[in-house]
């Protein structure tokens, strides 16, 4: 294929032959890259392997549903802080997943070109925004907005609903799950909205106007083929998201009360691991106690684990029918 | 295009090298929170005096500063709790505590319809937080507020959430207060809360008092005096209900000065005497007994001269107590011990 | 009775498409809302001297964050240097060259090391860069910062290569150009716009990360000379600030809020602008 390489007749050619090609080259260096990217996950891993041998030690696997923290008596578990993360993360996506696919669909299909291209400027700002303003705007937006409105309404209507009743029950002190999830869920909208636009913006325009050609309304065009095409972007972007909302700290300790108690009340307060990481870590003092702070960390990475790939049997199980072909 | 981006590169590299001196005498030091507003007011007034000695103070936590200090990569520390037997045993060398400042904590409400202060008893503060006492009414703090109408509402129990010395001396007053708090569950910088809900800073505090309605919590005294906070009475080991102020913190440290330990690591908390406010702490600097580099040996011995002497002098502008004089002629001997 | 179906196809068409307006509109005025707040609580902050003067202690007026601006910049920089070519060359990887299995282990490792939590990061930062050569510096603040860049840029790299159609890469190769060549010169471009707005993305989002400065880059109220100092950082000084019990101070945290938004815009603004005038356009 290659003019410039010389060619054995017919038969494969030699290592050096390749090399000078530079593809091998460019194929060793891009695999280098991507191997440090392992290298450096197996070392942050491994150290916190390490860092955690005594806490593991001392609780073994009891620490994965162990209710208690007790910095004081020496007795950690990991039980609140795993059901809080969970379920901050899962309702966080709830919220923010249809609402920024709607957004992102509106920008790159129905929006004029400049308007789209500027709010989606602005919506990139939005993932600047350090995380303790977002915190502040919890305390000062959210946390009210949930005690006095959001919550009332809720308790009144869906409250009453029969299974999912439970969830919208008890006392609201405007902190909590619910505002947790809330407030992160604003965080991720920005990286579903910007990534899934512009991969939305990248189907090809055969594809739209097949389907409105063969007598599609503009939403079905885009509901039936241009989202599925963009399917495996638009899914990246949610895995952006949601390991935005498993690791985020400042933001959710100001708003989710801090209180290491397994709920099953949306509106209960609650912990998650990155919160007390974040909240315990600079003044534990004592080695249990970091070690039990570490371990919890290894724990996050084992969830991440899971829920990835979770999510991605997911996919591969709503593969068929209408996907890009990879 | 290839020019400007050189002409970018050689300004922020220019840039990158500025307010690069000789002769400065670089200090990074870690620590406690709750005296950031005096200690970078300290260390800046000293910079303006010693324009080459430059003290970068960063509160990243009591606990983070004493790790720091254990690992080496700070020159000093801070703390708003003495460090225990077993942390000191793990250093590798020897580590001074100097006491700098005094501070209060004080107990913050908000309940409707109460607008004076209100007197809490060392038992009713700790039920409260035990979680034993769950309403405003209740007889243990309703015989300490006679002729006020307490609501038949919830406490709302407000604590910190992240890990401070502002729990700590809370903590350690309520276990002075309640054996039941000591044993069930003691008093540290962080401690697994009964009851309540937490928030993270004092700003997290006070942002949950004011917004929810039949709240309890605790925060420090300036911060409740900056942001003019309500807060009650506390009463103290001699049974007289105190508001904390600048004074009574003084005279706490002042009772507790007699039986000072040599290395300054006391608790004044529940101090005896009758204007002494029992909610009450030093905070110390973590001094290192060995410093190898006479440059930074000399500077610390000199700062610590200046914060025992001038120092001292801007604490009541900001709102912190001063040191009594014992503790401060004490202290002034002990700066010899830095090698 | 196809009638009625198409009236219910025309009024679902309707309908879901004025929503998907709304929901625009519905995050677009909340980044109104945060900006709103950041000017009417900052703005008034915002002078000369904040840009050019070093943080006074609290009670005193005046004084600003240029240490903490230029420390920021310092960062973001170092952050580029280090994660943005990783995340790209793995794009590459992923999206040219890579072998089944070994790819969907590079695919999953990105995922999860964005979800650690930033504080993780930091001390993995800690440890490496920091406990050995016993002092903080900005070194390893970028070095922190660096590997959060790597995720974001890695999966919009992939997904940007995969999206050029295949037309343009066979046109490139039926002209006789090699693999790589073809990548350089022609894939990557098409993909450009996506790409740089990942990297963009991915920027933005650590410039305001505190959690992982703490311990790495820990912070400084002076200058830093050269780049093995502690540094100030925005973020760190806007946490501090925002939370303290002076009014003052919280002014100015919310001014360097915005500073930081101006950064990041104007970065961005300066990125799409040297792409367009180089004639990269947007992919189709």
């Amino acid at each position: 294929m290659d003019h410039a390489a010389p060619r054995h007749a017919g038969g494969p050619r030699s290592f050096v032959e390749r090399l000078r090609d530079g593809d091998e080259i460019a194929h060793v260096v891009t695999l280098t890259f991507a191997a440090l990217i392992l290298l450096i996950t197996s070392m942050l891993v491994y150290e916190l392997w390490v860092n955690s041998h005594l806490s593991r030690a001392q609780f073994g696997w009891n620490f994965f549903w162990t209710q208690t923290w007790d910095p004081i008596f020496e007795h950690y578990g990991a039980a609140p802080f795993i059901y809080g993360t969970l379920v901050t993360s899962i309702v966080s996506l709830i919220i923010a997943v249809p609402l920024g696919l709607a957004a992102a669909v509106y920008l790159a299909e129905l929006a004029p070109r400049n308007l789209s291209d500027s709010i989606a400027f602005l919506i990139d700002l939005l993932a600047a925004v350090p995380s303790v303003i977002y915190g502040l705007l919890g305390i000062f937006v959210v946390v009210p907005a949930v005690r006095t409105t959001i919550g009332p309404i809720l308790i009144n209507t869906v409250g009453n609903v029969p299974v999912i009743g439970r969830f919208f029950k008890g006392p609201n002190y405007g902190v909590g799950f619910l505002t947790a999830s809330i407030v992160l869920a604003i965080m991720i909208v920005p990286f579903i909205i910007s990534v899934s636009r512009e991969v939305l913006l990248t189907v090809p325009r055969e594809q739209r106007e097949a389907a409105l050609g063969l007598g599609a309304t503009r939403w079905e065009a885009t509901w039936k083929v241009v989202v599925p095409w963009a399917r495996t972007g638009i899914m990246g972007s949610i895995f952006l998201a949601l390991a935005r909302a498993l690791g985020e700290t400042m933001a959710v300790t100001m708003v989710i009360g801090n209180d290491p108690k397994i709920r099953e009340s949306l509106f209960a307060s609650g912990y998650t691991i990155a919160a007390v990481i974040a909240n315990e870590f600079t003044e534990a003092t004592g080695d249990l106690y970091l070690s039990a702070l570490i371990e919890l960390g290894l724990v996050l990475f084992l969830m991440t684990f899971i829920l990835n790939g979770l999510a991605r049997i997911l996919i591969v199980a709503t593969e068929r029918g209408g996907g890009r072909p990879t | 295009m290839r020019k400007s981006l050189l002409v970018a590169f050689l300004i922020l590299g220019l840039a990158a090298t500025a307010g690069a001196q000789s002769g400065t005498v670089l200090l990074n030091a870690a620590g406690a929170t709750f005296p950031y507003p005096i200690y970078s007011k300290w260390f800046d007034v000293y910079h303006t005096a010693h324009p080459n000695v430059q003290i970068n103070y960063q509160s990243i936590g009591s606990g983070g500063g004493i790790r720091q200090l254990l690992a080496g990569t700070v020159d000093f520390g801070a703390s708003d709790g003495p460090m225990s037997d077993e942390q000191l045993g793990q250093a590798k060398f020897k580590i001074l505590h100097f006491p700098t400042v005094l501070g209060a904590v004080v107990p913050t409400y908000n309940v409707a319809g109460i607008t004076g202060d209100l007197n809490f008893t060392q038992k009713a503060l700790a039920g409260i937080y035990l979680g034993t006492i769950t309403k405003w009414n209740d007889p243990e703090i309703a015989k300490a507020n006679p002729g006020v109408s307490l609501p038949n509402a919830d406490i709302v129990v407000v604590h910190r959430s992240d890990g401070s010395g502002t729990s700590y001396i809370w903590t350690d007053f309520l276990s002075k207060a309640s054996a039941d708090w000591k044993s069930k569950v003691g008093n540290g910088t962080s401690v697994n809360w009964p009851v309540g809900l937490g928030g993270k800073g004092n700003e997290g505090v006070t942002g949950l008092v004011k917004q929810t309605p039949g709240s309890i919590g605790y925060v420090e005294l300036i911060y409740a005096l900056s942001n003019n906070i309500p807060y009650g009475k506390v009463q103290n080991a001699a049974g007289k209900f105190l508001k904390a102020d600048l004074a009574g913190v003084t005279a706490a440290a002042a009772g507790a000065a007699k039986d000072m330990p040599e290395d300054f690591r006391v608790s004044i908390t529940n101090a005896p005497g009758a204007t002494a406010y029992p909610i009450s702490s030093f905070t110390w600097l973590l001094i290192p007994a060995q410093i190898s580099d006479a440059t930074k040996r000399d500077a610390i011995k000199d700062f610590l001269k200046w914060m025992l002497a001038d120092g001292q002098g801007f604490n009541e502008s900001l709102s912190y107590a001063k040191l009594p004089k014992p503790v401060i002629e004490k202290e002034k001997k002990a700066i010899s011990l830095v090698q | 009775m196809r009638r009625l179906h198409l009236i219910w196809r025309k009024s679902l068409n309707v309908v879901m498409l004025t929503l998907t307006g709304v929901c625009a509109f519905a995050v677009v005025s909340v980044l109104f809302l945060i900006l709103g707040y950041f000017v009417i609580h900052g703005g008034s902050s915002l002078n000369w001297d904040f840009f050019t003067k070093l943080p006074k202690p609290v009670g005193e007026t005046g004084g600003g964050m240029a240490n903490a601006i230029l420390g920021s910049l310092k960062l973001l920089l170092l952050a580029a240097l280090m994660g943005l070519p990783v995340g790209l060359m793995a794009g590459v990887y992923l999206a040219e060259f890579g072998g089944k299995t070994f790819s969907f282990v590079i695919r999953y490792t990105t995922d999860l090391l964005n979800g650690v939590p930033s504080i993780v990061i930091g001390l993995f930062a800690y440890s490496i860069a920091v406990l050995p050569v016993k002092h903080f510096s900005t070194v390893a603040g970028g070095f922190a910062l660096g590997i959060m860049v790597i995720p974001i840029t890695v999966r919009a790299t992939e997904e940007f290569l995969h999206a050029v159609p295949g037309s343009l890469r066979e046109g490139a190769m039926a002209l006789g150009a090699s693999k790589w060549r073809t990548i350089a010169t022609v894939v990557l471009p098409a993909a450009s716009g996506g790409i740089i707005t990942g990297m963009l993305l991915s920027l933005a989002r650590v410039a305001g990360e505190t959690a992982p400065l703490l311990f790495t880059a820990f912070g400084n109220r002076f200058w830093s000379p050269g780049w093995s100092q502690p540094t100030a950082a925005l973020p760190e000084m806007i946490y501090r600030y925002a939370i303290a019990p002076y009014e003052d101070w919280n002014r100015q945290a919310w001014a360097a809020g915005l500073v930081l938004l101006g950064l990041v815009l104007l970065a961005n603004l300066g990125c799409r602008y040297v792409l367009h005038r180089r004639g990269f356009s947007r992919s189709v």
